[in-house]
């Protein structure tokens, strides 16, 4: 290990954020694009659904699972996005045009 | 190399949950997923706590993995069976890290936590406990761990695989789109580096593609199987993903992920990158 890498910190991780959490402090939402929301069925919020984020291609980008209260989160740019929600009540997609700031999306789920 | 070797599937899993010499370890990006349930009679290990070290951005050394396992209740004769969260990304890497070790016999449960979700497959919030063992690990194998050095020298020159999303590759997303984007490295990827997410490797539930969809995959993305290959994506749990189809499932010989990946590579100093969807050339000094 060379005294280069040594002094480097060590690296933010993956660690997936909270979805249900308030958007942290550090977060500025005049520099991040944050696409959030909830997963429905029948009006009712699903907790533990996999949400993805596909991009303007259809490619994978980010997945997550819904927090107890069916919310999820996302940090993209500017664009057109799909987010795909797969849960054992059904599966849905929605699609979003997203700016700076907060973007709010619903995706409600069909058999 | 057979995926019966490496890989369990969900019901094979379920019917082995309480064979002796069978351990089920959790490994999840979401460290906290583990403590609200989990496979019954799973441990957990913390890919950051556990198998980092505190001080510099390093593994946990051969002693300190020993002491780990031992103290987890995981014998050299145990056959360990990782799952996780986010598509297995954390238990691949604690695959790799288990072979980096040295451990005979380790699996990925194929799917992971989502694919037993969505099979409603039991899970269980008790505290599970094993009698401590005497894990000895062996010397780290650095053949399948690539560093900043190598990736330098194998631009242009060996099979480079960034796994990122296409976003990230380009340059136009610094992280993976659960995170905040702002991140003190540069964009863009690494010259002459094919794009080839990971995600294009699994299916919907999280499970691996066919042998046959996958060696089609690589094939038209134009990796030179005569090369060996260094996978990379920020910090290295991502291409681990795909190290494991690359050398596990397709039985490549040299494939080297690189965990520093774009967290280290773009913080250096000097260093080439390109940006947008095309791999790029490899820079020549005028």
């Amino acid at each position: 290990m060379s005294a280069l890498a040594q002094h480097q910190q060590v690296a933010a991780g993956c660690g997936a954020p909270d979805q249900a959490a308030p958007l942290p402090a550090s977060v500025d939402l005049t520099k991040e694009t944050v696409i959030t929301g909830v997963v429905n069925v029948d009006g009712a919020a699903v907790s533990g659904a996999y949400v993805r984020l596909l991009d303007s291609s259809g490619e994978f980008t980010a997945e997550v699972v819904t927090s107890p209260e069916g919310v999820f989160r996302f940090f993209a740019a500017p664009g057109t996005w799909t987010l795909r929600a797969l849960a054992r009540a059904g599966e849905g997609s929605t699609e979003v045009t997203a700016t700076n700031g907060q973007n709010d999306v619903v995706v409600n789920l069909a058999d | 190399m057979s995926r019966d070797n490496v890989l369990v599937s969900a019901q094979w899993a379920e019917e082995n949950l309480t064979t002796p010499g069978i351990v089920f370890v959790e490994v999840d990006e979401d460290t906290a997923a583990y403590d609200r349930n989990h496979i019954p009679g799973a441990v957990k290990l913390d890919w950051k706590t556990d198998l980092q070290d505190a001080v510099r951005r390093d593994f946990v050394n051969r002693a300190q993995f020993s002491a780990l396992l031992s103290e987890r209740g995981i014998g050299n004769n145990d056959i360990v069976i990782l799952y996780g969260g986010n598509n297995n990304w954390f238990a691949a890497y604690a695959y790799w890290y288990f072979k980096l070790y040295g451990h005979l016999d380790v699996r990925l449960l194929d799917g992971g936590r989502k694919k037993w979700e969505l099979d409603d497959r039991p899970l269980s919030s008790d505290a599970v406990k094993r009698d401590a063992t005497n894990y000895e690990a062996k010397s780290p194998d650095n053949s399948i761990r690539a560093f900043r050095d190598d990736v330098v020298n194998s631009i242009g020159a060996e099979n480079l695989v960034d796994v990122r999303s296409p976003d990230e590759y380009s340059g136009r997303l610094l992280a993976p789109a659960h995170l905040p984007q702002e991140q003190s490295q540069r964009a863009g990827h690494i010259p002459t580096a094919l794009s080839v997410p990971w995600s294009k490797a699994a299916n919907a539930d999280g499970t691996f593609k066919s042998d046959d969809e996958l060696r089609e995959l690589y094939g038209e993305a134009g990796l030179d199987g005569s090369k060996s290959t260094i996978a990379y994506c920020r910090i290295g749990e991502r291409s681990s993903h795909t190290w494991f189809v690359l050398r596990e499932l397709l039985g490549h010989a040299q494939v080297r992920n690189y965990d520093g990946s774009w967290t280290e590579y773009g913080s250096l100093v000097g260093v080439p990158i390109a940006l947008g969807d095309e791999p790029g050339k490899i820079e020549v000094d005028a």
